[in-house]
């Protein structure tokens, strides 16, 4: 039997004070003082216990309420009805309005404990909503190839390849093989890291997530300068980002990396060519922001020979084109993908996907219309506390500090996330009854989109088309 | 198992009877809150004037008892003759929106869904008009149509609407039961284990009561519903924990559960945490370990196999009716179908929105179909095929009230299961941590010994039995104001619906 890939992970507690949905509010006036049958005494989770330790802590009073489990049985039985809950509207005031503070909240939650979230109850949110959430995975009732459920899941594969495939194998006629062998990277995981376009970027976070990339075996995608400051110990994991002029003056990193990031440009098969001549070895990923032309450019680029390419949506997965309309990235990729299939040229490039991933299902869905793999960086930089305010950006001093996040936690806190959102991935193959990422990739057919639901059932009753 | 009280009040049968089963919190949660300062004189107005009892004056002493605000209308008080705050001649009420109000609910399931759940199950009728007790707030399926009611009075009385649901429909299976429930719907698989003993009893009397059925979920048949076996339907899931030869055969509808909506193709977890001792002694486990029922059968891969499991129990008893529990994926037509031809009575398709005790968030949300767009595609595929009329077709998986029943069964389904709802008439608030560590604080989906005592037999089933009137109630009013007589007219009468995004206005 293989060695089974896993990924390790610790519990790392918040270093600041979180931001919880809710707050009980003790009405203190209200309240009997001498009752002896305080109803804060009851509370099964023992909150209430920890509002005096908490009292106590200078930097987080209220830390307490964010572990309020919300069960509002204090709330009903205290004897004056002297305890109400309310929103916190710092929490409101979390992420923007795709990165909701659910998701936020989820992703803090994860990447202290690593576990998949799991809750009782129905699923509360809106029937069908914009982007990844018109559409809903497949599962398979009866026939399945896993055939063994829950147990069978440590025998999915999530392994990903970055590279370009040739379509055939030649070979010479002594059964060697012929022509060059085009360098493959194999992930286990599908994503790679990529420093985010916004947030406080410190030293600290980029040697955290190097390390978090060591741990996982998967790549980290950062500038060539930064990148030169880690190579003595993170080369193998380090995916150095470079312009086209610096290719030469990064020889000795390039030589020392497996993979190599260049921004699109007229000349980009050339670079690409300067960086092969440095390092046969090395894949090189073109990013490419979808838009105006990017869909021809793929083909244009894909057809030249260009072995990964990244498309790039707005950290929202919105894709604006000049004529102001809006495309979200599951659709853009939908029709790249089978753009390629259609000319079959699909597996002579990976596709790495970037933008609006912030949930683990939308990792799924985005590999479902068609990426091999994902760049994430916000979700990695959430994971480190990071509440995307924007401070940083206006020049305020951070929040929470981003510059002092300890690399060794900031790496498990990274891979405590990363850990959850591939078991959340492994339980939507193990539905689906898939064994590997790989196969996944462009099954639109095990998804159902929104439109098509609407179009065969409500539609056609009632509007009789 | 001794005699205690409890067992004896479990073991009495309750009747339809309409009677108050107050909130058993101090604090019943309502939309707004009624302040009363130090300048009240106690001269009783206020209670004089309310006509929802949200004052009460302490017999003669002068003295008023603490507002029942949750019964409070509020706002659309304003206007009327007897709005307390206005009246009180020392001016010592004041009126607020409940700040708890807010944070309750979620999209589907809104903040006066569950207020109004908990009106139904009180009073056993819709009391408080304020609420909205028909429509969630989730911008899709059920939360987007309704009913075309013709202008005209349609003539039917309330009276004469027929409820009752036939669930053997097989012209082959002459030996099999004839079971006939009163209401279009019956109560979803809940095991012991993911809730009390004492929760299922009281489901277990409300369904006998009301001459339907409850499911006991995967994790055994406790000895105290032995009196409701006519009403149980016995589930047969992956793990099969507790099912026996014996229970099978005390039953008149066994289930297969093939898969669940909240958690399609995933199987069930048990956490650690809730295998008590009596949780473990009923599954034939070791306490404290988590019990995986694992996904799917591992005896099944083929509608073939599917068939043998179908013979299997037929061989246990041979006059039992099978359902199949089965999810709902893109070919759930397809499954329907086989399911026919494997000889089940009933195939119960549960969809993605469906409740659960604990599921991993992301199937929640995303695997499988929800069941608005499922009902219509195996209604129509099994009419095409020529079925239609052999099986029964019941929907579950996300229908909170009596209009989502009556829409799923507009859309095709012959029924529905509901649960959740049942869970809410005993005051859930859907806060999802029934699944970790001593389960429900709330003492509902809990085996907790000490928790489960916070849910008292008596006034949980009241509170069903109350749900179920209002459901019903409800239910006939919308049959009879279409003009239809029975509830299985009103099956697949897609005319009478109409969609907020496709319909044209009349």
């Amino acid at each position: 039997m293989p060695g089974k890939y896993h990924i390790e992970t610790k519990e790392v507690p918040p270093r600041t004070t979180t931001v919880g949905r809710f707050g009980i509010i003790d009405l203190y006036e209200t309240c009997a003082r001498g009752c002896r049958n305080c109803v804060k005494k009851k509370c099964i989770y023992d909150i209430h216990k920890k509002e005096f330790d908490f009292a106590h802590s200078l930097d987080r009073p209220t830390e307490f309420m964010n572990e309020c489990m919300n069960c509002l049985m204090c709330v009903q039985n205290c004897t004056r009805g002297a305890l109400t809950r309310t929103q916190n509207p710092e929490y409101t005031w979390l992420g923007n309005g795709y990165w909701k503070p659910a998701i936020i909240a989820g992703i803090w939650k994860m990447a202290a404990t690593a576990k998949l979230p799991v809750s009782g109850a129905g699923y509360g949110g809106p029937f069908s909503g914009p982007g990844f959430d018109s559409m809903w995975t497949d599962m398979s009732e009866i026939v399945r190839p896993t055939r063994d459920g829950i147990h069978g899941r440590e025998y999915i594969s999530t392994s990903v390849d970055i590279g370009g495939l040739p379509s055939n194998l030649e070979f010479g006629p002594r059964g060697e093989l012929l022509g060059e062998e085009s360098p493959v990277i194999e992930l286990p995981v599908p994503f790679i890291l990529e420093v985010p376009p916004l947030g406080h970027i410190s030293k600290n976070v980029l040697e955290a997530m190097a390390r978090a990339a060591r741990g996982m075996d998967t790549l980290f995608a950062l500038d060539a300068e930064d990148a030169e400051e880690f190579s003595e110990e993170f080369a193998g994991w380090l995916a150095p980002r470079m312009k086209n002029s610096a290719i030469e003056k990064h020889a000795a990193l390039i030589k020392s990396v497996r993979m190599v990031c260049l921004e699109d440009s007229p000349d980009a098969l050339d670079a690409v060519a300067r960086v092969k001549a440095i390092n046969p070895g090395a894949v090189v990923r073109i990013t490419l922001a979808l838009g105006d032309g990017a869909e021809a450019r793929v083909v244009e680029l894909v057809e030249a020979g260009a072995e990964a390419i990244q498309l790039s949506a707005d950290i929202n997965g919105d894709i604006v084109y000049s004529d102001g309309r809006v495309e979200f990235i599951k659709d853009a990729f939908r029709r790249i993908h089978s753009l390629l299939v259609d000319r079959c040229v699909r597996d002579r490039a990976t596709l790495i996907a970037d933008g609006g991933i912030a949930m683990a299902e939308h990792l799924a869905k985005i590999i479902i219309c068609g990426a091999d793999c994902a760049s994430l960086g916000i979700p990695f930089l959430v994971a480190m506390e990071c509440r995307m305010c924007g401070a940083c950006s206006r020049g305020v001093e951070c929040p929470v500090n981003m510059s002092e996040v300890p690399p060794e936690d900031g790496a498990w806190r990274v891979m405590n996330l990363a850990a959850a959102w591939r078991n959340q991935l492994l339980e939507v193959l193990g539905a689906m009854g898939i064994r590997e990422a790989r196969r996944l990739r462009g099954e639109f057919g095990r998804a159902m989109f929104r439109e098509d639901l609407e179009r065969d059932t409500f539609q056609k009753i009632f509007a009789g088309a | 198992m001794s005699m205690t009280i409890e067992n004896k009040i479990a073991a009495a049968p309750a009747t339809r009877e309409i009677k108050t089963a107050p909130s058993r919190f101090r604090n019943q949660i309502g939309a707004y809150k009624i302040f009363r300062s130090e300048n009240c004189i106690g001269c009783g107005k206020c209670a004089s004037l309310c006509p929802h009892g949200v004052h009460e004056r302490f017999g003669d002493s002068g003295k008023m008892v603490r507002p029942r605000d949750y019964r409070c209308r509020g706002e659309s008080c304003r206007s009327e003759e007897y709005f307390c705050i206005n009246k009180c001649p020392a001016g010592a009420l004041a009126l607020r929106r409940n700040p708890v109000y807010s944070t309750l609910g979620d999209y589907r399931w809104t903040a006066d869904l569950i207020l109004s759940t908990w009106d139904q199950a009180e009073n056993g009728h819709v009391t408080n008009e304020t609420l909205e007790s028909e429509l969630g707030a989730s911008g899709g399926g059920f939360d987007k149509l309704r009913f075309r009611f013709p202008a005209v009075p349609s003539g039917v009385a309330p009276s004469d609407v027929d409820t009752s649901l036939e669930l053997n429909r097989r012209s082959d299976d002459p030996a099999a039961h004839k079971i006939k429930i009163d209401v279009p719907w019956y109560g979803g698989g809940m095991s012991f284990g993911s809730i009390s003993d004492n929760m299922m009893v009281s489901r277990a009397r409300a369904a006998t009561a009301w001459n339907t059925f409850t499911c006991t979920g995967e994790g055994g048949y406790p000895e105290l519903l032995r009196p409701y076996d006519d009403h149980i339907i016995t589930q047969i899931a992956t793990g099969l924990f507790g099912v026996r030869e014996e229970t099978v055969q005390r039953v008149k509808i066994a289930e297969f559960k093939y898969a669940q909506g909240a958690k399609p193709g995933l199987g069930g977890h048990l956490l650690g945490d809730k295998n008590t001792a009596d949780v473990a002694r009923m599954r034939e486990a070791v306490q404290g370990t988590a019990l995986f029922s694992p996904f799917p059968f591992h005896s099944v891969y083929s509608i073939e196999d599917h068939k043998k499991h179908v013979d299997w129990i037929k061989a246990m008893n041979p006059r039992a009716l099978i359902s199949a529990k089965v999810a709902a994926p893109s070919d759930v037509d397809m499954v329907a179908v086989g399911c026919y031809y494997a000889g089940v009575h009933i195939v119960h398709v549960d969809g993605s929105y469906g409740g659960t005790g604990a599921a991993p968030d992301i199937a929640k949300k995303n695997i499988a179909l929800p069941i608005e767009y499922a009902i219509t595609r195996v209604h129509n595929f099994l009419a095409d095929e020529g079925v239609r009329d052999e099986i029964t077709l019941i929907a579950s998986g996300g229908l909170r009230n009596a209009s989502d029943i009556a829409k799923a069964i507009a859309l095709g389904a012959d029924g529905v299961v509901i649960g959740t709802s049942d869970m809410v008439a005993v005051e859930c608030i859907r806060c999802g941590n029934c699944e970790s560590g001593r389960g429900c604080a709330r003492g509902i989906a809990s085996t907790d010994r000490e928790l489960k005592h916070l849910i008292d037999i008596d006034y949980a089933t009241q509170r069903l039995i109350n749900l179920y009137n209002s459901y019903r109630e409800q239910l006939v009013g919308i049959i009879s104001r279409l003009g239809l007589r029975s509830v299985a007219e009103l099956r697949g009468r897609t005319d009478l619906l109409m969609h907020l995004d496709y319909s044209k206005p009349e």
